[in-house]
C-alpha cells in the first residue's frame, strides 16, 4: 500500500469516536437495505414457488393469468391443441386451485390442491413417506411437509380428513424446495380427482405443461400457442412474469423500494454527515499538509481512500449481519422468507459507493477550496 | 506587493517590500503585531499569491508555476514551521515527523527510519511513539523542526517559532536551530517580534505597516 494511504488510513481510524460513527452508520444503512431487498426477494421467489417445484419447461395459460395461484381455466381442447404443435415432446394438464380442508378438532383450514396428470404424474415432488403409486387409490392426496405442514396438524400417512365435505386420506407426504408465498399448506392429487372435489366453472384445466423436443422449437411452439389465443411462458418467463406482477401491479414493489430509498437516506446522511465532521474538524490538517506540499489530487486520493475504506467496510459488516440475521430467524420461524441475491448484493454495493461518493466530493470540496494561508497565519 | 479586499475596505498588507535572503544566512524578519510578517513569509513561500511583484527562489520565478509545480516547489525546496506546529493529533510523533517523506512517496518503513533519524537530531528519540499532545510546549516545537528538516530542504521557513514558549526554551530552540540546523547551503528565514532570540540573526528585517524600514547586518549578534 503507497504510504500516503497508510497515512489515510491512520488519520481515519486513529479517530476511534468518528471512525465507529462512520462504520455503525453504513452499517446499519446497507444491513437496513439488504434486508429490504432480501425480504422482497425471498416474498417473489415463494410467489414462484409452484413453477419452480414443479420443473416443466413450458407453462401454457390464459394471457391473463398474473401469478400462478390465480389461474383462469382453459377449455380442454387446448391440451389436445398443444400436444399436436410440432415440436412438443409431451404436454399434460395441471390443475391448481384452492379447497377447504376440515381438521379433526372441526376447523377450516383452506389449503391449495395441485392436480397432476393421471398417467405421468409429470410435476410431482420427492416423497419423504408413502409409495407414489397410492395416489391412484380411492380419495388418495399427498401432504406437501412444507412451512406450512403443521397448519394441517402434522398429518403422517394414514391421516384422514376432510377436504370440501369429501373424504380424503393421506398417502405420502412431500418435499418442496420452496415453499408458498401465502401461508397455506399444499396438497398433490391426481387431475381427475382434483376437479371432482373442487367445484369448478365450466373450464377445468389451469395449465398446460409442455416439454419441447428441443430448445430451439420453443419460439415455434409459442407462436402456435398465441394463435391458439393463450400464451406459452417459459418457466423463467413466467417466473418473470409473476415477479413483474408484484413488483409493479401490487402495493410491494413500491413499498420495498420507498424503504429501500429510506434506509440509502438515512445512510447518507449518517455516514455523509459523520465524514464531513470529520473532514471539517481535520480542515487544519489539510491545509498543513496542503502548504507542506502535498498536491490537491494527494488529498483527494486521502479522502476517497478514507471514504472508500469505511463504505467497504460498512458494507461487509451490513452484509454480514444481515446474512446472520436471516439465518438465525430462519431457524426459529421456518416460515421467515428471505434470501440475499447476488442482485441484491450488487443493488446495495452501487448504492454503498454512491454515499461513499456524495460524502467525499463534498469533502473534496472543502479542502480544495482550502487556503493554507489561513493555516499558515494561526 | 499583497493587499486584501478591494475598493474602500482594501487592505495592503505588503507594499514596496524588496529583499534578498542568501544561503548560509539567517534571516530575521521583525516587526510589530499586523505589519505583514505572515503575508510576507506566505508569498515568499508559495503559499499565498501576491497581488504584484516577484519572488525568485534558486533563479525559478515561483508565481509563474501552477498550482501543482508550486506544491512540488514546497515539498522539495522547503521546510515549514508553522506558527501553532499543526502537528497532527492521532498520529504519533515519528509518524508526524515523516509527513513530507511520506508525501514525497517514500515507503511507510523508511520514511519512519529517516523520521527517527531527525528525532534523534532534535534529542525526541524517546518520544517516538507518543501522540504530539502528550509533549511539551517546547517538545512540540523540536517535533515541528524535525518535521521541517526531515527532507532536508534548502529554505527552512519558521513563523513566530518562540512565540508560545518561554523565554529560557525559547532561546534555547533558537541556538540549536543556529548551531545545528543552518549550513552553508541552507537558509533560514524567521519572523518573529521576540526580541530575546535577536542575538542569532545574521540580519534584520524590520517591518511595519506593509513596509520595510530597516535592514540591520548582523548588528545584534554578540558572539
Ligand atoms: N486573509 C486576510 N484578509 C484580510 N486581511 C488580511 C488577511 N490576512 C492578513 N490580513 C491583514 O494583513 C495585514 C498583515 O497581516 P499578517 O501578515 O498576518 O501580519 P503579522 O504576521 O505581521 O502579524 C494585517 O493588517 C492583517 O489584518
Ligand atoms: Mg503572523
Amino acid at each position: 500500500m503507497p504510504s500516503l494511504f497508510t497515512l489515510a488510513f491512520k488519520l481515519l481510524v486513529n479517530d476511534r469516536a468518528k471512525f465507529a460513527a462512520l462504520i455503525v452508520g453504513l452499517t446499519f444503512s446497507v444491513f437496513l437495505m439488504v434486508q429490504m431487498l432480501s425480504m422482497f426477494s425471498g416474498i417473489l421467489l415463494r410467489a414462484s414457488s409452484t413453477v419452480l417445484n414443479t420443473g416443466a419447461s413450458i407453462w401454457v395459460m390464459d394471457p391473463a393469468v398474473t401469478t400462478v395461484a390465480n389461474s383462469i381455466p382453459m377449455p380442454d381442447y387446448v391440451l389436445d391443441a398443444v400436444r399436436s404443435i410440432n415440436g412438443v415432446k409431451f404436454a399434460v394438464p395441471f390443475y391448481s386451485g384452492g379447497a377447504l380442508v376440515k381438521l379433526a378438532d372441526g376447523t377450516y383450514q383452506s389449503v391449495n390442491v395441485i392436480g397432476l396428470d393421471d398417467a405421468s404424474l409429470f410435476g410431482r415432488l420427492p416423497l419423504v413417506a408413502g409409495h407414489i403409486e397410492d395416489i391412484y387409490s380411492d380419495n388418495a392426496f399427498i401432504v406437501v411437509r412444507d412451512a406450512e405442514y403443521n397448519k394441517l396438524e402434522r398429518p403422517t400417512v394414514g391421516t384422514v380428513f376432510e377436504i370440501n365435505d369429501h373424504r380424503s386420506v393421506v398417502v405420502g407426504l412431500a418435499k418442496a424446495p420452496i415453499s408458498g408465498l401465502f401461508g397455506i399448506p399444499t396438497l398433490y392429487t391426481i387431475f381427475t380427482r382434483a376437479i371432482v372435489y373442487i367445484p369448478n366453472p365450466r373450464f377445468t384445466l389451469s395449465y398446460v405443461l409442455v416439454e419441447p423436443k428441443s430448445v430451439d422449437r420453443i419460439p415455434q411452439i409459442q407462436a402456435e400457442v398465441a394463435h391458439l389465443g393463450y400464451r406459452a411462458l417459459t418457466a423463467k418467463q413466467f417466473v418473470r412474469h409473476i415477479t413483474h406482477f408484484y413488483v409493479y401491479q401490487t402495493g410491494l414493489g413500491t413499498n420495498i423500494l420507498i424503504m429501500t430509498a429510506i434506509s440509502f437516506l438515512v445512510g447518507l446522511s449518517i455516514s455523509g454527515q459523520t465524514f464531513y465532521t470529520f473532514i471539517l474538524e481535520n480542515l487544519e490538517r489539510f491545509g498543513a499538509l496542503k502548504a507542506i506540499g502535498a498536491k490537491a489530487r494527494d488529498l483527494v486520493h486521502v479522502i476517497l481512500f478514507q471514504a472508500f475504506l469505511t463504505s467497504l467496510t460498512g458494507y461487509g459488516l451490513g452484509v454480514g449481519l444481515c446474512a446472520l440475521l436471516i439465518a438465525l430467524a430462519k431457524v426459529r420461524l421456518p416460515d421467515y422468507s428471505s434470501i440475499i441475491t447476488y442482485t441484491n448484493l450488487i443493488f446495495a454495493f452501487v448504492m454503498v459507493l454512491i454515499i461513499a461518493g456524495i460524502s467525499s466530493y463534498v469533502g473534496i470540496r472543502k479542502v480544495i477550496q482550502l487556503e493554507p494561508f489561513d493555516i499558515f497565519r494561526g | 506587493m499583497k493587499w486584501f479586499g478591494e475598493g474602500p475596505t482594501r487592505t495592503d498588507a505588503i507594499r514596496g517590500v524588496s529583499l534578498d535572503a542568501y544561503f548560509g544566512e539567517m534571516l530575521y524578519i521583525i516587526g510589530p503585531s499586523g505589519s505583514g510578517k505572515t503575508t510576507l513569509l506566505s508569498i515568499l513561500s508559495g503559499i499565498l499569491r501576491p497581488s504584484g511583484g516577484t519572488v525568485i527562489v534558486q533563479d525559478r520565478e515561483i508565481w509563474r508555476l501552477d498550482d501543482d509545480q508550486l506544491a512540488e516547489f514546497r515539498l522539495h525546496t522547503l521546510g515549514f514551521v508553522f506558527q501553532d506546529y499543526h502537528l497532527f493529533p492521532r498520529l504519533t510523533t515519528v509518524e508526524n515527523v515523516a509527513i513530507p517523506l511520506i508525501l514525497r512517496r517514500r515507503p511507510w518503513a523508511q520514511a519512519m527510519e529517516t523520521a527517527f533519524q531527525f528525532l534523534k537530531i532534535v534529542g525526541l528519540e524517546s518520544r517516538a511513539d507518543l501522540p504530539p499532545v502528550k509533549l511539551s510546549g517546547g517538545e512540540q516545537q523540536r517535533v515541528a523542526i524535525a518535521r521541517a528538516i526531515v527532507a532536508e530542504p534548502d529554505i527552512l521557513i519558521f513563523d513566530e517559532p518562540t512565540a508560545s514558549l518561554d523565554g529560557e526554551t525559547g532561546r534555547r530552540i533558537v541556538e540549536f536551530i543556529r548551531t545545528k540546523i543552518l549550513s552553508p547551503a541552507r537558509c533560514i528565514v524567521i519572523v518573529t517580534h521576540d526580541p530575546r532570540i535577536a542575538e542569532f540573526a545574521d540580519r534584520t528585517i524590520a517591518m511595519e505597516d506593509g513596509r520595510i524600514t530597516g535592514i540591520v547586518e548582523r548588528a545584534a549578534r554578540a558572539e
